[in-house]
């Protein structure tokens, strides 16, 4: 029975929800604290999430990104490195991505993968460059991470600013062209047969009108999909994660270390990046702006990618919980006044707990040998 | 020429002294063992800490301390985190930089009805060098805050208690070989945490340095990656107190080759200009450092009587 | 026996868990004043969890202690330190990076006002007690610049800088060159004279015999006996050290060796700082013998193995297996031309500690047809193959393909690796410390796999600091010293005297 519990507490699922639940409650003890009633706060948040089908339709849209570098992060993590490049490699791959879609207007069937694959390979080449400084000069993958998350915003900043694609009164570029956008229904729903179809049913108005209702999130599903067969199915995610677990044993067996380090921050590169331009073909204005700082959608990643315990499709679940709070946190913040940071508090306080509660079953078991020996 | 030589060193001691403050904690947490990630939410909270405390107090030196104090309560956390329960140090690290931020600008709602940016604290803490009561005009441009006297004191200090002093050389041998210190009768666990501790306090020091010291509010991008670049300067400085220093100084070099750029006639779009100091750094890296050695044994939660 | 004066150490009914398994059950343990007491044990008995106990390191979960016929509490290192007790680990608790006499007073510091290190009293400190046991150490230079058997003597002095009566050393000779044990004999016996009591631990059944009076024998956590040690055999101890009928001796044929398989030809190594560590140095290993290298750690062995399996290039030479070179090439390569490796420490270099049984068995074959079919892996083949050599080899639990290998016991680790080397069908297997942590039933296994092995026509490169094995089981012996091989004899007229002489650098005719 006693070792039934320690069983399940050991289950990664278990573990989040337990540092869910701790992150819950410190929030609320916050919330208390300042003055603020939880149960009041809780049930504006659960609504600002649940009561209208276009909150849940942008809250799924909103974790598109975090949920696109969760698993770039979750799957460097699994080859021993951290990406905490993430950021960089997903502004880099919007403005990329902005440029491609202002300069060029193909047919949509060529814009948008160009558009798409110009971001990929943008943040792709990001990390690559760190990976193969790694790989070549020994030089450690955080620094040259957070470097380049800094050149790439000022990379922003200047193409937003420059002659050639800022547009005037704005602090951002122009959009991209419409042949590039992967948003669904996009001709239709403004259309008069759309207007009409929405005014009698509100419901789906709801979702696809007022929102910016497009595939990427399918995209995201499918990516994390792919990445969980990657790791655990094929030949090169098992040396991927021999490399992650034990460097020197995998070179020792033959495998390139260092080949591998360059692949893996190519990988997780190209996912940051996808998760850049598809937000830019996706959600309007489609276009990068002025960044005076960093909007997070990299570092974001990171705290999925913990929540998610590294695994790819955890990255998912953990993405849309985060996606969900961050939304619920601005109706928050609307209805009662309470700060929205008190978000980023509970996820600041999720994650503290996630890196708690791995030792939860050694603590368990610890009590349960005790009482055994007694 | 003289005047653009001494603005260029006034904002490079300026940029430097929050960076020197952050790393040297870094420099004391790693060399202990402890890797310390959280830098930044512990300089961010030191700089709301600081700003909050200055405005309603009036005394800036008060408000500085409170930022340091405000830092180490955070970092006693990570303490706890990675320490005792021997959590994973980069979870918890990071953990920290969502904390820290969150937390900051709740409080800072919280104090100033709403607004993620403080007012403005009434007295800044004071400056050694101000160019505006020089006499001699030939040395105006130079300008020098306390807060840079203060950095270069606690890298000395620092390199002092670590090479000179019982306390050093055990919070080196802590780094290296933690066991070694534990079967010679020093507690591993304590001294880590005072080292981590002192690593946070320091970290909101910085904080408080650039709220109290070069801008004199709170704002949401006060503190928006000085931890970050902390981070990379002890690694670049080769986790020793003066090669780290050495780092924040270069860095500040570069923001102020910014700046002096940016303000004569060069027809260099700004945010280009912006880029040189992390390019300098990668570059520097790729030159001179190449494959740096951390302390042995930082990173790895230590547990007593584990064969 | 009872509580007295007489003796320096009395444990009593020492009792210890370590997660689910009784680590030691009711240990009793005697220890007169001022004689050289040993602990005998195979590995994993709970010999050093004793010791542990003893310095403070572990609490027992049980049991008493008595100093000097007083009962005392030992919580924690501090107050062992303080009652008089040293002990030098088997992994020496030494930080590199420092000097010798930075290690020595580390954490007992002699300081001026706040704290400030004065070396001056600590060094005239240490000078005396170098002094009056013989014992010739520099103190300037940093650990990692000096020999293991160095090192050694900075742990013997860092316990009596602290003032210790009594001395634990845990398996000391593990590491020595037979000259430098009898060295070490040497300062033993000076702190016996000088009234320190000595305590050591060890599974080697020579060293008892020579140095100790008396003898307490633990079996599976279990106190078996506490006897005179001159009234004993070799054989005798080692059958009450196991429980059961040992052979002392390797059961082996004499070798029929037949072509060259593997040679090397001046080989030059440098290391990382520039300096050579395996210099001009040749050898060759024939078909159906086991060729031991045998050399002091840190004489080049490590440099030769990395340059050998390519992750290290050589600055000059060849590396030939059937004639073909294979220097310089990759790793990968090398083991395409069926060089297998047996790795020194399993845990750092041969085995994913975190991953299954089954992945570990296939770390050197998952990109081979059946594992790897079109880049993806066929986990039936993985299971298939992985159950095929927890049968052959043994392995147990017998149902451990999904389970972490870091849960299995040491000696189960070794059989799977040495399994999936062999499994490789190699021409060439290069053993390095194959036996090291392993209890004497595993050690019989490996030594048996490797004969046979040998057997069967394959070449072996047997690289070990034990020079019982590499006395044992080689057919041919080689001594490296300082990069080159010094000497090489056969098996017959090899024996611990010439070949330690070689190991410390002496001359094969001296």
């Amino acid at each position: 029975m006693t070792k039934s519990i320690a069983n399940f507490l050991k289950k990664p699922f278990i573990c989040t929800c337990i540092a869910v639940f701790f992150g819950c409650l410190v929030a609320c003890l916050i919330l208390l604290i300042t003055g603020y009633s939880p149960a009041m706060s809780l049930a504006v948040m659960f609504n600002a999430i649940f009561s209208r089908p276009k909150f849940i339709v942008n809250i799924i849209l909103k974790s598109t990104p975090i949920i696109l570098t969760g698993i770039s992060v979750a799957f460097a993590f699994k080859s021993g490195l951290f990406n905490i490049g993430s950021e960089g490699q997903y502004i880099f791959s919007t403005v990329i991505s902005t440029i491609v879609g202002i300069v060029f207007d193909f047919h949509p069937i060529i814009q948008i993968p160009l558009v798409v694959f110009s971001g990929v390979f943008a943040g792709a080449l990001l990390g690559g460059i760190v990976g193969f400084l790694k790989a070549k000069f020994g030089i450690h993958e955080v620094i040259t991470s957070i470097m380049f998350n800094w050149i790439a915003l000022y990379f922003c900043n200047f193409i937003a600013n420059s002659q050639m694609f800022h547009k005037p009164e704005s602090d951002g570029t122009y959009s991209i062209n419409p042949s590039g956008f992967t948003l669904l229904m996009y001709d239709w729903k403004f259309s008069d047969d759309g207007v009409r179809f929405f005014k009698q049913n509100p419901f789906w108005g709801d979702i696809i009108l007022k929102t910016d209702f497009n595939v990427n999130f399918l995209v995201a599903v499918f990516a994390s999909i792919l990445m969980w067969v990657f790791v655990y199915r094929t030949r090169k995610g098992y040396e991927l994660r021999v490399t992650g677990l034990n460097p020197i044993a995998a070179e020792n067996a033959g495998i390139n270390v260092n080949k591998n380090i360059i692949y893996t921050m190519i990988i997780a590169g190209a996912l940051s990046g996808l998760a850049g331009s598809l937000s830019i073909t996706g959600t309007s204005s489609h276009n990068v702006h002025v960044l005076s700082t960093f909007e997070n959608n990299g570092f974001n990643g990171l705290s999925v990618a913990l929540i998610a315990g590294s695994s790819p499709i955890g990255c998912i679940f953990a993405g849309l919980m985060f996606s969900a709070f961050i939304y619920a946190g601005q109706t928050l913040q609307f209805k009662t006044g309470a700060p929205s940071e008190i978000v980023n508090i509970m996820i600041g306080v999720i994650v503290f707990f996630v890196a708690l509660v791995k030792i939860i079953p050694i603590i368990v078991n610890r009590f349960l040998e005790k009482r055994g020996n007694a | 020429m003289l005047s653009t030589l001494l603005i260029a060193l006034s904002i490079t001691l300026m940029y430097s002294a929050p960076l020197t403050l952050a790393a040297i904690g870094g420099v004391i947490s790693e060399r202990s063992g402890v890797v310390n990630i959280g830098i930044e939410g512990m300089m961010s909270i030191g700089a709301l800490a600081g700003a909050t405390v200055g405005y309603f107090t009036h005394s800036a030196w008060l408000g500085f301390l409170c930022a340091g104090l405000a830092g180490g309560l955070l970092a006693l956390l990570h303490a706890v985190a990675s320490i005792t329960f021997r959590a994973d140090q980069t979870v918890s690290g990071i953990a920290i930089n969502l904390i820290g931020p969150g937390l900051s600008m709740f409080l800072a709602r919280y104090f100033f009805n709403g607004a993620t940016t403080t007012l403005p604290v009434p007295n800044k803490l004071p400056k050694v060098i101000d160019q505006q009561n020089l006499k001699v005009t030939m040395f105006r441009g130079l300008n020098i805050d306390i807060t840079v006297l203060i950095a270069f004191l606690v890298v000395f200090v620092t390199w002092f208690v670590f090479y000179q002093t019982k306390w050093g050389l055990r919070i080196r041998a802590m780094g290296e070989h933690p066991a070694a210190v534990d079967t010679l009768g020093v507690s591993v666990y304590k001294s880590r945490y005072a080292c981590v501790i002192i690593s946070g306090i320091l970290a909101g020091l910085g904080g408080g340095t650039v709220t109290l010291a070069i801008i004199s509010q709170f704002t949401p991008t006060a503190i928006s990656g000085q931890g970050f670049i902390a981070l990379a300067a002890v690694i670049f400085g080769k986790w020793r107190p003066f090669g780290t220093y050495f780092a924040c100084l270069l860095f500040g070099f570069s923001q102020a080759l910014v700046i002096i750029l940016g303000d004569g006639n060069v027809v260099i779009p700004s945010t280009l200009l912006a880029m040189i100091p992390y390019i300098l750094t990668i570059i520097v890296l790729i030159i001179f450092v190449g494959r740096s050695s951390a302390p042995k044994a930082s990173g790895v939660p230590y547990e007593k009587g584990i064969r | 026996m009872e509580i007295s004066k007489k003796y320096a150490v009395q444990m009593r009914g020492i009792t210890k868990y370590f997660g689910n398994t009784k680590a030691l059950d009711s240990v009793d343990l005697d220890i007169e004043k001022g004689e050289i007491h040993a602990i005998l044990g195979e590995n994993g008995a709970g010999k050093s969890t004793l010791m542990n106990i003893l310095y403070g390191l572990y609490s027992a979960d049980g049991g008493e202690i008595y100093l000097n016929g007083e009962k005392v509490y030992i919580k924690n290192p501090n107050s062992a330190i303080w009652n008089g007790i040293g002990m030098v680990h088997q992994h020496f608790m030494l930080i590199e990076k420092f000097s010798v006499l930075q290690n020595i007073v580390l954490g007992n510091e002699t300081t001026d006002k706040f704290g400030i290190i004065n070396m001056r009293e600590a060094k005239k400190k240490v000078l005396d007690i170098i002094d009056k046991y013989g014992m010739k150490v520099d103190l300037k230079k940093k650990v990692k610049n000096i020999s293991v058997g160095m090192q050694q003597k900075v742990e013997i002095l860092k316990a009596l800088y602290r003032g210790a009566d009594i001395l634990i050393l845990d398996e000391p000779t593990a590491v020595l060159v037979p000259q430098e044990i009898d060295e070490l004999m040497d300062v033993i016996e000076n702190l016996k004279k000088d009234g320190k009591t000595i305590v050591i631990i060890t599974h080697k059944l020579k060293e008892i015999k020579k140095s100790s009076q008396k003898c307490t024998i633990i079996r599976k956590g279990k106190f078996i006996e506490c006897i005179d040690v001159k009234s004993e055999s070799e054989q005798s101890l080692a059958e009450k050290m196991v429980g059961r009928k040992v052979k002392l001796l390797v059961d082996k044929s004499k070798a029929n060796p037949g072509e060259k398989v593997f040679e090397i030809k001046n080989l030059t190594v440098k290391c990382e700082k520039g300096v050579e560590r395996v210099k001009n140095l040749s050898l060759e290993v024939h078909r159906g013998e086991i060729y031991g290298l045998a050399g002091v750690d840190g004489n080049g062995q490590k440099e030769l193995l990395e340059c050998i399996i390519s992750k290290k290039y050589a600055v000059s030479g060849q590396i030939l297996i059937n004639g073909k070179e294979i220097q310089n090439t990759s790793v990968r390569n090398v083991l395409n031309n069926k060089v297998s490796v047996i790795h020194e420490d399993r845990h750092k270099d041969g085995a994913i500690l975190d991953m299954s049984v089954a992945d570990n068995a296939i770390l050197e074959k998952y990109r081979e047809y059946p594992f790897n079919q079109r880049g993806f892996l066929i986990y039936e083949e993985r299971d298939k193959f992985t159950k095929k050599l927890i049968k052959e080899y043994d392995i147990r639990p017998v149902d451990c393909e999904y389970t972490k290998i870091r849960n299995l016991s040491g000696g189960n680790q070794q059989k799977l690796i040495i399994g999936r080397e062999i499994a490789n069908d190699p021409e060439l297997l290069i053993a390095v410390q194959p036996t090291r942590g392993l209890d004497v039933g595993a050690i019989e296994y490996v030594h048996k796999t490797l004969i046979n092995l040998r057997d069967k026509g394959k070449a072996i490169l047997l690289i070990s600091l034990e020079l019982d094995e590499i006395l044992s089981v080689s057919d041919k012996i080689g001594v490296i010293y300082d990069g080159s091989i010094i000497g090489e004899l056969d098996q017959e007229e090899a024996d611990e005297n010439n070949v330690g002489l070689l190991m410390a650098g002496g001359n094969k005719n001296d």
